[in-house]
């Protein structure tokens, strides 16, 4: 095998051909998917945060992790799906009195478990064609 | 595409948050930021038990970190006078569960 034992030895390596440029062009490659996918994940990502701004006005009941249930009418949501809510009123308050004197909240979006919403206000066909839309790239 | 936190209407109002290990704070709501970290004056926390009842503990001014926040709800002054803390009994709050 040739040894590289000095500078000369590795010119001479760049000469043979030792060192080819094709793994660097691969490394592009996966950093060229890489960036696609993440771009598309930040357009999915846009998608329900679009969705939930048409959505604002409508009765929900938001499902935290913490199994806290609170039912509301939405008021805002961000870029996170942090989500805003008035009127609010916890389902089990006996359960949960915690909440008793809070009318409007605000919920980081971390910590939603579902967000239920009404069946007559979602549209499953738009929202099932603009999912195949973004996945296949927009 | 960085639309309003939201918790600007709230600045300078009694506010309770309910954090990640299932604890309610109260306090005035002085300060936030983009990562929902908080700042409270005047804070204290409410302890609730099955066996006796809520538990009111004094902490003063209170910087709390936005990854261990769950709630952040407006506190409606009548309701809350109108509510007697030491006849409440409830099971604490569950911690969150990611």
């Amino acid at each position: 095998m040739f040894e590289i034992r000095c500078l000369r030895d590795l010119y001479t390596s760049f000469f043979l051909g030792f060192f080819h440029p094709k793994p660097r062009l691969r490394t592009a490659g996966r950093l060229l998917e890489h960036t696609r996918n993440l771009c598309l994940s930040v357009r999915r990502k846009m998608l329900f945060f679009s969705y939930f701004k048409d959505l604002v006005g409508r009765e929900v009941t938001v499902e935290l992790k913490n199994d806290l249930a609170i039912r509301g009418t939405l008021h805002s949501v961000d870029q996170y799906l942090n989500i805003k809510l008035e009127n609010t009123r916890v389902v089990d308050q006996d359960k949960y009195p915690h909440m008793l004197s809070v009318r409007n909240c605000f919920i980081r979006g971390s910590v939603v478990r579902y967000v239920q919403l009404p069946p007559e206000g979602v549209d499953v066909e738009l929202l099932h064609d603009a999912t195949r839309r973004e996945a296949r790239g927009g | 595409m960085s639309s309003g936190l939201g918790l600007e209407s709230l600045v300078d109002q009694t506010i309770s948050v309910i954090t990640n290990d299932g604890r309610n704070i109260v306090g005035v709501l002085k300060g936030f930021d983009q990562a929902t970290n908080v700042i409270l004056d005047e804070s204290h926390e409410r302890v609730y038990s099955t066996k006796e009842g809520v538990q009111q503990l004094v902490l003063g001014l209170y910087i709390i970190r936005g990854d261990n926040i769950s709630i952040v709800g407006e506190l409606d002054e009548e309701l809350d006078s109108n509510l007697d803390l030491s006849t409440l009994r409830a099971h604490p709050l569950k911690p969150v569960i990611h």
